[in-house]
């Protein structure tokens, strides 16, 4: 009994420390996010690696999940002979849901998974020591520019996402099953909103990007520089970012949608 | 040198992917287009109840969106609901008998206020007021009468 | 810094100053009281077995860690008092050798050369390309520097990761145990180009490793540390000659001694009795 005490205890002060430490992370980071605008050609690097690699499974997974989209949808809504507004469904449930949220756990997996596993590997193998000892801050030099590209990345990919996924909805609903085109596009120009809809999905997005590429590249940098401890680094990215994305979700969506 | 060429390339057509994306959202899927043509003259109408209907809800004449409702409002003297609409200036012959009432698309979608034109040979201005209106039809309220009159029967 | 440039004629001869450095993980004292004087433009060795913390003594001098008593002085400035600036400022002036070379993955060998020159100067490409050209014509690789990292013999990469340390013509250089898993003619090598290096241009060279052959073949000084203490220090052959059983057993590499060959334990019977 006091044992597990204990244990809750110690654990959750670990916690509290790797929360602290975190932060502090974060502030040294964000020092150097003024410096990289004028070299920005180590932001554009890390964009490639983050964004252009990740653009094919985003767009693949976006056309299907739009496509299921379309075919749930038709056969729910055609029951209330509403199938018109199928195009309102596939819009609303990807631009304000499965953009943000599917796009960062893809991200998550793709892109945040192989953050940590290359700055904990340059941990492991002294590049990091060698970069400070080099005088170059390697929280600057390696850390914020991936910061930058995951917070520029995200957003971008999850409009993609959404934008393919309405296009796949589209296929399905007005291709296959014999939507109306006109109503298909109508109704969702009607009853999507700009403000309401759009453009808080998009800040969704830049808030997941922000944390998910936040976890990965302090769990890369406060790894065990070890081989056995760069992975476990990683499994925790992905898990730990999937969390705080579908948590931040709820919070998100109850303070946008909630009234 | 080759090769960060080739990277820059791609992030540019990213970001512009990414872009396009976003400007289809705002263009193609929302209502973008809807919010910028706001110009037009304001009528005003007086309802009883007005049920569902939201600021920006559509007012259609035989079909047709000819504006917006732009506010709504309540009167403390006739606890009435007050509704302002914002009328397209293309739309500037609809005569002053004009009943103005509110409706529901289909059985359980968005009210609407639609427009039925007079027979009178001068037309609304700016500021005025329809005089014949319809409160929504509120379905507790008909589920109600018609279970009355079932019980009646 | 400026007491030291209003007096550039008579540089103090001690570039490093350790004294009563006192430095703990956890409870455990890694170093408890070492003091030590790494002359200017000399090869110091130190010496010790594995895990006594010769990387860690070096992290001490390099301000990437910090001691919980004594202080550490490199060219009059105490090294754990400075701010990130200044210490930055320092770093700019020490090179380090790492264990495995450290160079950085993404990056050929010529970049990797010109990282500290494009970090830390606004030279012309051209320049930075016949800077780094010459220092890989030092180590011998300019004909490699198109080569990858993972390319790389081991011994190269030390080589390559020489040539980085030298970019920038520090004052001193660190060397992590260089010679540790080379062959032997890669060490031979290593060696002279140490040695070449440290007499050419005039550099500090502080060598930590436990090769006690080349490291005494080619030190000037020598500090043997074991157990958080300087057990012997003095030139080469004062060193060689120490009457400290325990230098002698780790000079001659003795398998017993007062460093014993068992982990502390229990009688062999009683554990098998027991087990
Ligand atoms: N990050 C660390 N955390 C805990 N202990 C460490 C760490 N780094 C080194 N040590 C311990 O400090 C001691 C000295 O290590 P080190 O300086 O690497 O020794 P050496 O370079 O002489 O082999 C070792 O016993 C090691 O276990
Ligand atoms: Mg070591």
């Amino acid at each position: 009994m006091l044992d597990q005490l204990q244990r809750l205890g110690s654990a959750s002060l670990n916690t509290l420390e790797r929360l602290g430490r975190g932060h502090l992370f974060l502030l040294n980071v964000l020092t150097g996010i003024p410096g990289l605008f004028l070299r920005f050609r180590l932001v554009i690097h890390q964009i490639y690696s983050v964004g252009v690699l990740s653009l094919l499974i985003i767009g693949v997974a976006g056309l299907f999940v739009g496509m299921v989209l379309g075919l749930q949808g038709y056969n729910t809504l055609v029951d209330f002979g509403a199938e018109e507004s199928l195009g309102v469904v596939v819009a609303l449930t990807l631009v304000r849901e499965l953009g943000p949220v599917v796009a960062a756990l893809l991200f998550a997996g793709r892109a945040g998974s192989a953050l940590t596993a290359e700055i904990g590997l340059m941990k492991a193998t002294e590049q990091l020591s060698a970069m400070e000892m080099m005088a170059v801050d390697p929280l600057h030099r390696v850390v914020a520019p991936r910061l930058l590209a995951g917070f520029i990345a995200l957003p971008l990919l999850a409009a993609l996402f959404s934008a393919v996924g309405v296009m796949g909805g589209y296929f399905v609903g007005v291709g296959l099953l014999g939507v109306d085109e006109g109503a298909f596009w109508s109704q969702m120009e009607d009853k999507v909103d700009l403000f309401d809809d759009v453009l808080n999905g998009v800040i969704k997005s830049i808030v997941f990007g922000f944390v998910v590429t936040w976890i990965a590249v302090f769990e890369g940098y406060d790894t065990t520089p070890t081989s056995e401890g760069v992975g476990r680094a990683t499994t925790r990215t992905v898990v730990h970012s999937s969390l705080a994305v579908l948590g931040l979700d709820f919070v998100l969506t109850a303070l946008m949608f909630g009234d | 040198m080759e090769q960060s060429r080739v990277i820059q390339i791609w992030v540019g057509l990213f970001v512009a992917i990414g872009l396009a994306s976003l400007f289809m959202l705002a263009m193609k899927v929302s209502n973008i287009s809807a919010l910028t043509e706001q110009d037009g003259y304001i009528l005003k109408a007086n309802f009883e109840n007005i049920g569902g209907l939201k600021i920006r809800s559509p007012v259609t004449m035989a079909g047709v969106v000819v504006g917006r409702v732009s506010s709504i409002d309540f009167d403390r003297n006739t606890y009435e609901a007050v509704v302002f609409m914002t009328i397209d200036f293309k739309f500037d012959n609809i005569p002053d008998d004009t009943s103005a009432s509110i409706f529901t698309s289909g059985l359980l979608g968005e009210q609407y206020i639609g427009l039925e034109a007079g027979g009178s040979q001068d037309y609304l201005k700016e500021g005025d007021s329809f005089t014949l209106t319809q409160s929504a039809v509120v379905l507790e309220k008909l589920i109600g009468q018609f279970l009355v009159s079932k019980a009646d029967e | 810094m400026s007491s030291n440039q209003s007096e550039p004629d008579s540089p103090p001869q001690t570039l490093v100053k350790i004294r009563g450095l006192r430095y703990f993980r956890g409870s455990r004292a890694i170093f408890d009281g070492v003091d030590m004087d790494i002359k200017r433009g000399k090869l110091t060795a130190i010496m010790g077995p594995s895990g006594t913390g010769k990387t860690t003594l070096l992290r001490l001098i390099g301000g990437q860690l910090r001691p919980q008593q004594g202080s550490i002085i490199v060219d009059g400035m105490e090294v754990n008092k400075l701010n990130h600036r200044q210490l930055y400022e320092l770093r700019k002036r020490m090179g380090m050798l790492f264990q495995n070379g450290a160079l950085l993955t993404d990056l050929n060998v010529f970049d990797n050369v010109a990282f500290p020159l494009r970090e830390h100067t606004r030279l012309p490409e051209s320049m930075v390309r016949s800077l780094v050209l010459m220092k890989l014509q030092a180590v011998g690789l300019r004909g490699a520097h198109k080569l990858i990292p993972s390319e790389l013999s081991g011994g190269m990469s030390r080589r390559v990761a020489l040539a980085r340390a030298i970019a920038l013509d520090p004052m001193m250089i660190m060397y992590d145990e260089p010679f540790t898993g080379q062959d032997p003619i890669s060490m031979g090598v290593l060696v002279s180009l140490l040695k070449n290096l440290n007499d050419a241009l005039n550099l500090t060279s502080i060598l930590v490793s436990h090769d006690v052959r080349e490291t005494l073949s080619i030190a000037d000084d020598v500090y043997v540390i074991s157990e958080g203490k300087v057990v012997e220090h003095g030139p080469a052959d004062v060193v060689q000659k120490s009457g400290s059983d325990w230098v002698q057993q780790f000079i001659q590499g003795k398998n017993d001694g007062p460093v014993p060959f068992h982990y502390p334990a229990p009688e062999l019977i009683d554990d098998l009795m027991h087990g």
